[in-house]
């Protein structure tokens, strides 16, 4: 392994492979997720699969709130917006979803533009309580507008078909979702490499500055908000053609706080911690859950109780990460890969 | 004379990394005025920081040297004990608290006195010494003029009876005429209640023409350290800090270069 | 009086009462935020342990009203200085994010807490007044309605009495406007802070148990919670003046709303009026009515 990096050029700086051997780890991980179907239960590709999900939603969530630093407690929604878009143009209108998935992408982010209009005038905490305020009113308009969303009821969602090939089981839908998780990743990754995404972290950074050197900062908090709120439609979609069944139930305040967390508890501004941060938490409650039905024998009561601990374990865990490790699991990651990096040397 | 206040070697650093003072020591004789002069950046107000305690809310330690108050060790204490003990630190800019009345100010002042005849007391005597914050007792703070949230600010320093006052700039912004009727407060509060003054200012003619005792502070150390009488016959403060040069005389470079002329003891 | 205004009457006064307990929520709020600057989304669950703790020193330990009633306000001290110390007091100086995030997380953990001790079906307060309405100017007013309106505003102005007269009040005061000024007049501002997120749990409670008492506890006593920041930026996020006034607006705005926009909307309109009236507030007026202008400075 190198003991240190040394670039020369602009070029090599910005790689994203920093070296060959991350490539090559890159590449062995990517065989591994490949060929993950074929030894285990549904039950862990359902996993995976709503790993996968997430990590679409919450790169949206990081690039708007980790790397612009316009904080969002709306997701949810705009995730919302984006499965019924989906669900609706698929049922009503019969479109394909291979049409259906952009279109709700674009109506999530159309819609995420929207509230990011208040922007322009306010910004940090009133921002914040402007999509808290996007969030409920959202979700009133889906929940009351009947004749398009059938309500608290809820629609049920087609599995998405190509060439007559249809995606009903885990499995395969695994392969589907990994693809739009990876495909996910690279672009949020490069994106940072572009314009756009450091006129992004110029705004996270000191807005005033931003514009005074000439980053369009109105153009740009809105433009945080569109990309965003696309990859939240696109999980939306995504989502309801999985489960086939939405309803407003699933698409609270609290999805919005889950996702929140996801990129918390990964790390702001680091793409690969929000992977690791879905990664961890979507699976605590299944850790939780299966603790449960192992202490059932001995703690009877432990099942109805279980809503309450996971909620409890859900909140302590973002509570111990703020305080003790704000920087979320990618600066953990980090941390260990350079002590492994540099072993048995200490200083870099 | 006894010594009220002892700074011992302090050096002081900001947010770990930034070293303002390098080793800076100071004595207050009690009962006088004390001043320390230097150009902007030398570390007068880091230096009243650190006696005062409000080092740690911008990020500042004390990381050598002590610092003693009538015997007592006071730098690793906390502010709202420091005030306690009698130290009162006036800071630079008439840091009023805008959106209360200058009553309720002068009150704030008082928060370390538990007694209420005595805040009663001491009211009567701060209008008595400001008699325009008499009329002006039910204003807003923030709308009173600069002079007047000057004598607001000296007025809550006294309610808290201090046994030392640390003014930082007391003359900043003001006119002259206002100037004046400040540094003869200032006096008048030396005097009458024999309060010790360690006075930081840029003014150095008025501060020197109060003071007993004056330090000259350049980069973080005392570069100076004199009687006022003696100061102000020397060559270097007439020149930089007095405005006394030698009219009509060509200069050479090396002479503007004053490190260049003359050995300094500390630098 | 003819029937549509006194429609209109009766859901003013109902706002009225309903606005009562927002302001002293939102007055808790407020408190946090302009000695603390932080954004407490944990408030509802204030609101939920306050009525919980009373009505478990009531039916649980057949503790007189009066009694239960001042035990509750201990507890809720106690709770807002543990929770200061421990979770806020290390997070002085981090992001905004966090401390935001960290509210969330404490409003979670304070739920789930909640729900393990007390379960989640609807609690009842023992009745205590009377279910006939009382008459006044041809409207007709609940006896519950009325002392709670009258203890709330009563609440509030000992509340305000405090913040403006008391030497803890200026203290307060002063912290909210410079915390550096405070720390050179010998305020301890720790304590300050303590002291904040005390009486703002203590306050929260009063309104819980009030509403505990109208509408029973369960989870939606905590959705209040959320429910104060539409009052909160109505009236400007630091200013007294302005929560005491934006509660009771949103009270009233919420029954308007509800009593004549549900049927077009089919129902549910109430909860959501506050939201598209914060929403349209942020966009005419951010900073509020009363609340001060923010310059930013480089």
């Amino acid at each position: 392994m190198p003991c240190g990096l040394f670039h020369t050029a602009y070029q090599t700086d910005e790689r994203i492979y920093k070296s060959i051997w991350v490539k090559a780890w890159l590449v062995a991980f990517g065989l591994f997720l490949l060929l993950l179907p074929l030894f285990v239960r549904d039950y862990v590709l359902y996993i995976s699969n709503m790993i996968y999900i997430f990590v679409v939603g919450a790169i949206g969530l990081n690039i708007l709130t980790g790397f612009t630093g316009q904080i969002s407690i709306g997701h949810g929604a705009f995730m919302a917006v984006g499965a019924y878009a989906s669900a609706i143009l698929t049922t009503k209108l019969g479109l394909p979803f291979w049409i259906s998935l952009p279109c709700a992408g674009f109506f999530a982010a159309f819609t995420g533009m929207i509230f990011g209009i208040p922007s322009l005038r306010i910004k940090g905490l009133y921002l914040a309580i402007a999509t808290l305020a996007a969030q409920f009113i959202i979700e009133y308009t889906i929940i009351h507008w009947e004749r398009l969303t059938n309500g608290i009821t809820g629609m049920s969602v087609p599995s998405p078909s190509l060439f007559g090939f249809v995606f009903d089981t885990d499995k395969k839908f695994y392969y589907l979702l990994l693809g739009f998780a990876a495909l996910a990743v690279i672009t949020g990754r490069n994106l940072f490499r572009t314009r756009v995404g450091r006129a992004f972290i110029a705004i996270r950074d000191r807005d005033i500055s931003a514009e005074l050197i000439g980053v369009d900062i109105f153009k740009y908090k809105l433009l945080a908000f569109g990309i965003s709120s696309f990859y939240a439609g696109v999980a939306g979609s995504l989502w309801g053609h999985y489960t086939n069944v939405i309803t407003p139930e699933h698409f609270t305040i609290v999805l919005s706080i889950d996702y929140l967390a996801m990129i918390i508890v990964g790390g702001l501004g680091s793409i690969l911690g929000t992977v690791l941060g879905v990664i961890f938490m979507i699976l605590i409650p299944e850790f939780l859950t299966t603790v449960a039905v192992l202490l059932k024998s001995t703690f009877g009561e432990i099942t109805t109780l279980i809503s309450a601990i996971k909620g409890l374990v859900f909140g302590l865990t973002i509570v111990l990460f703020l305080l003790f490790e704000p920087d979320g699991l990618s600066e953990i990651w980090r941390r260990t890969r350079d002590y492994w990096n540099l072993w048995p040397f200490s200083y870099r | 004379m006894a010594l009220i206040l002892s700074v011992n070697n302090i050096q002081v650093v900001y947010k770990d990394v930034i070293l303002v003072l390098k080793g800076m020591s100071l004595d207050v004789e009690e009962g006088k005025i004390i001043t320390i002069l230097g150009n902007n950046g030398a570390g007068k107000t880091t230096t009243l920081k650190a006696i005062s305690g409000i080092l740690k809310s911008e990020d500042g330690e004390v990381t050598d040297g002590s610092i003693e108050f009538c015997g007592e060790r006071i730098d690793k204490k906390y502010s709202e004990e420091i005030v306690r003990m009698g130290i009162f630190q006036v800071m630079e800019g008439r840091r009023v608290v805008e959106d209360m009345t200058v009553h309720e100010n002068l009150l704030a002042g008082a928060h370390t006195q538990r007694d209420r005849k005595k805040r009663e007391e001491d009211l009567e005597k701060v209008y008595d010494y400001f008699p325009r914050l008499v009329e002006r007792r039910k204003v807003m703070a923030g709308y009173i003029s600069g002079g007047e949230q000057q004598m607001l600010v000296l007025g809550r320093a006294l309610m808290s009876r201090p046994k030392l006052l640390l003014l930082d700039e007391p003359s900043m912004g003001l006119s002259p005429l206002m100037v004046a009727e400040i540094f003869r407060i200032i006096q008048r509060i030396n005097s009458e209640h024999g309060v010790s003054i360690l006075l930081v200012e840029q003014n150095a003619r008025l501060a020197l023409s109060v003071a007993f005792h004056g330090y000259v502070m350049e980069n973080g150390r005392i570069v100076l350290d004199d009687t006022v009488e003696k100061l102000m016959e020397n060559k270097d403060v007439k020149e930089f800090y007095l405005g006394l040069s030698e009219v009509g005389k060509a200069k050479s470079y090396r002479d503007v270069k004053h490190y260049k002329r003359r050995k300094r003891w500390l630098t | 009086m003819p029937e549509n205004i006194a429609f209109l009457a009766q859901l003013v006064l109902t706002g009225i009462v309903l606005g009562s307990v927002y302001s002293l929520v939102a007055l808790g709020f407020v408190l946090i935020y302009k000695s603390t600057s932080i954004l407490n989304f944990a408030q509802g669950e204030l609101l939920m342990f306050g009525a919980y703790v009373c009505l478990t020193f009531i039916v649980g330990f057949q503790v007189p009203y009066i009694w239960a009633f001042l035990l509750t306000l201990a507890f809720s001290f106690i709770l807002g200085v543990m929770v200061e110390r421990v979770m806020l007091r290390p997070m002085i100086g981090k992001p905004i994010i966090s401390i935001i995030m960290l509210t969330i997380a404490l409003s979670v953990v304070l739920r789930s807490l909640m729900q393990i001790f007390w379960g989640t079906e609807t609690k009842v307060f023992p009745p205590t007044f009377s279910d006939v309405p009382i008459r006044f100017l041809g409207l007709f007013i609940a006896e519950i309605h009325l002392f709670s309106l009258i203890f709330a505003v009563a609440c509030v102005i000992l509340f305000v009495r405090f913040f403006k007269f008391s030497s803890a009040g200026l203290a307060m005061r002063v912290t909210a406007f410079d915390q550096q000024i405070a720390q050179t007049l010998g305020i301890n501002i720790k304590r300050i802070f303590a002291l904040s997120w005390a009486i703002s749990a203590i306050v929260s409670s009063i309104g819980g148990i009030i509403l505990g008492n109208i509408n029973g506890i369960n989870n939606s006593l905590a959705a209040m919670g959320l429910k104060v920041f539409p009052c909160i930026i109505l009236g400007g996020l630091d200013s007294v003046v302005g929560a005491i006034v934006g509660g009771f607006f949103i009270g009233v705005l919420e029954n308007l709303a509800g009593g004549y926009l549900d049927p077009v909307f089919g129902g549910g309109v109430k909860d959501v009026a506050p939201f598209v009236f914060l929403v349209i507030m942020l966009m005419i007026k951010p900073y509020g009515l009363f609340g001060k202008v923010h310059i930013e400075r480089l």
